[in-house]
């Protein structure tokens, strides 16, 4: 462990900000890559699960 | 060499089938590496003798602006591949990487920055680096742009494959950019031929989080793919089943 406190550890030296600045938005854009096609996904089956119900019944 | 596996890629299905074995184990091995590498780098590295704190953004940047270039040099591939062999897949591999590609990229330009303000004292400079990856932030730009507004698949495919393969000039200008021009921007991290100039206990969690971003990578690619694929094949009958599995 490099840091004494946890305190310590959020202050990061003074670069605190920079450092979870960095992390943050990092973190959000890999979530967001996840997010997006696995949303994508369930969308789709489902619009696609409805049209073949639709044209089955014609 | 054994070359079915190619063969095997010209069928959507295979594909399919192959790509949804492999995501669960892709998945945990990206997590693992991401969660560890980011405990590592934040609080067990050393902090750098000049930088402080602050350089335990490398743990994210780097990664970022490898897997960036990476990308790229795939786009060209799936490309030439596309263009040669007229394999379908590629052009989905190209298509999907893209989007990817771009939000990695961004990354590298973001946290390069917010690691520039406390180190270099600004932002953003018009240095060599940073310039060849903004340029690159718009081939992927391009890329996108190229394959949706063209309607029809096969002319966007070639559109896109040509423009991949162009711009893949931008990666050698992007690598030896720090050692072409005069740069504020440090000289590489990790060489093939030289042990790193940091010690292990630095480099050691960087070389994690560098793997994990590719594992992160192959993960959101083959998610995206494995949809890609679902719409392009939609009137094929495995991809009814697999629909109707889903309800």
């Amino acid at each position: 462990m490099s840091f004494e406190s946890f305190a310590d550890f959020l202050a990061m030296g003074k670069h605190g900000l920079y450092v979870w600045t960095a992390y943050g938005i990092s973190l959000a854009v890999l979530a967001l890559n996840v997010a997006l096609p696995i949303l994508a996904r369930r969308r789709y089956l489902q619009d696609e699960a409805r049209r073949l119900r639709r044209e089955s019944k014609q | 060499m054994n070359w079915t596996w190619f063969h095997k890629l010209g069928s959507p299905k295979w594909f399919y089938d192959i790509s949804g074995r492999w995501l669960p184990w892709l998945s945990v091995a990206a997590a693992l590496l991401l969660a560890v590498g980011t405990v590592w780098g934040l609080a067990f590295a050393p902090p750098d003798y000049q930088q402080g704190n602050s350089f335990r953004i490398i743990y994210i940047h780097v990664p970022a602006a490898i897997l960036a270039q990476s990308c790229y040099i795939m786009l060209a591939v799936a490309g030439v591949v596309g263009l040669v062999w007229k394999m379908k897949l590629a052009d989905v591999a190209l298509q999907c990487a893209a989007p990817i590609g771009a939000w990695m990229t961004f990354v590298a330009l973001l946290t390069g920055a917010v690691w520039g303000k406390p180190t270099w004292g600004a932002w953003w400079v018009w240095d060599a680096r940073l310039t060849a990856m903004l340029i690159l932030l718009f081939l992927y730009f391009g890329v996108i742009a190229l394959g949706q507004s063209i309607s029809n698949r096969d002319s966007a495919a070639k559109a896109c494959a040509v423009l991949a393969i162009v711009g893949v000039v931008n990666i050698p200008i992007i690598k030896y950019s720090v050692d072409w021009w005069n740069t504020l921007h440090q000289p590489a991290t990790f060489k093939v031929t030289e042990k790193p100039a940091m010690p292990a206990e630095m480099w050691v969690p960087l070389l994690i989080m560098v793997i994990g971003f590719y594992c992160f990578f192959a993960v959101v690619l083959l998610l995206r793919m494995r949809l890609e694929v679902l719409k392009r094949e939609s009137r094929a009958s495995w991809v009814k089943a697999e629909v109707e599995r889903s309800l």
